[in-house]
């Protein structure tokens, strides 16, 4: 009886459920990555004016700070899946986890490259050993950690332990990288929206950026769905389940 | 509108190799990225399918023999 509660309870939790709802999600935010990212752009390109002291240099702010921001932000979603998995033994928990992590750390390196690239015309360096860069650094090689530790453990269930462990203790790293420019004294500015004094100049820019982290936002989701989708079906290959979908039957 | 000519917007002030060193990186990874996993998604169909097959064949054999 307790049971039959308890599976109601984490209907989506099953591979077997979570499977076609993600399909049918994944379209969706498409069509907000889409709208959200053009949207963003035109305000990126056309409409935020150029910035007194940076020129149209400051521009890379548009896809640095949302990059950076999602960086974080995956991690912080996939150490929870992870946890969620340790503690309930569910086993979607896993595969959401290995689902994030690829473009959590794509989007983390793509704050480092994005931020080289600003720091060279604004600093006059590529990189520099500073608090937050470093902290940023080091969420980079813990998602390559923890991929690689998954990729060399055979038997899935005890990889998405082992991956756990490490995605938990890793957690405590977010925190150092968003408090970093107030901890230390860094090369890295404070605030991403005060770059501008005009109020004016100010909203279009900071609408821009808005815009542009909720296309990652909704991007990150759509791929993240993608990636699950694939993983459930490596994982549950020999499940009558799979046999019986309409994409393996034909 | 901050640009005069295309020439001007994608000259971007001077800081062309550095906007567009960081906007066509994002872009290329932001499309390789959903092509990989759609290439792994079909990898593992077509192993399924494969699979299928085979348990087909396996039944039909059987009933046959």
């Amino acid at each position: 009886m307790k049971e039959n509660k308890l599976i109601h309870w984490f209907k989506y939790a099953s591979p077997q459920s979570f499977y076609p709802l993600a399909g049918k999600m994944i379209p969706w935010f498409w069509a907000l990555t889409a709208v959200f990212g053009l949207s963003g752009l035109w305000l990126s390109f056309f409409v935020a004016p150029t910035d007194a002291v940076q020129g149209d240099g400051y521009r890379i702010i548009f896809i640095h700070v949302p990059a950076s921001w999602m960086s974080m932000f995956i991690y912080i979603v996939m150490a929870c899946w992870a946890g969620l998995g340790l503690a309930l033994n569910t086993r979607l928990s896993g595969m959401m986890a290995q689902a994030l992590a690829p473009t959590g750390a794509l989007m983390a390196f793509l704050s480092l490259w994005t931020g080289a690239f600003w720091g060279k015309p604004m600093w006059g360096t590529w990189w520099v050993w500073d608090a937050r860069l470093t902290s940023e650094l080091i969420l980079f090689f813990l998602y390559l950690g923890f991929i690689a530790l998954q990729a060399a453990i055979d038997d899935a269930r005890r990889a998405d332990k082992a991956g756990a462990i490490l995605a938990l203790v890793g957690v405590v790293n977010v925190p150092i990288i968003y408090f970093s420019v107030k901890w230390w004294n860094t090369l890295h500015q404070g605030s991403s929206v005060s770059l501008n004094k005009s109020p004016t100049m100010a909203a279009t820019m900071l609408w821009g950026m808005l815009l542009m982290a909720l296309c990652f936002w909704m991007y990150s989701i759509a791929v993240a769905l993608m990636r699950v989708r694939a993983i459930i079906l490596e994982r549950e290959t020999h499940t009558e389940w799979i046999k019986d979908l309409a994409e393996v039957k034909q | 509108m901050n640009w005069g000519s295309p020439a001007e917007f994608f000259a971007m002030g001077g800081y062309a190799l550095y906007v567009w060193g960081s906007f066509g990186v994002c872009a290329i990874a932001l499309i390789m990225e959903p092509i990989l996993v759609g290439k792994r998604r079909s990898e593992v169909l077509r192993s399924l399918r494969r699979a299928a097959l085979a348990d087909q064949l396996e039944d039909e054999g059987n009933k046959a023999g």
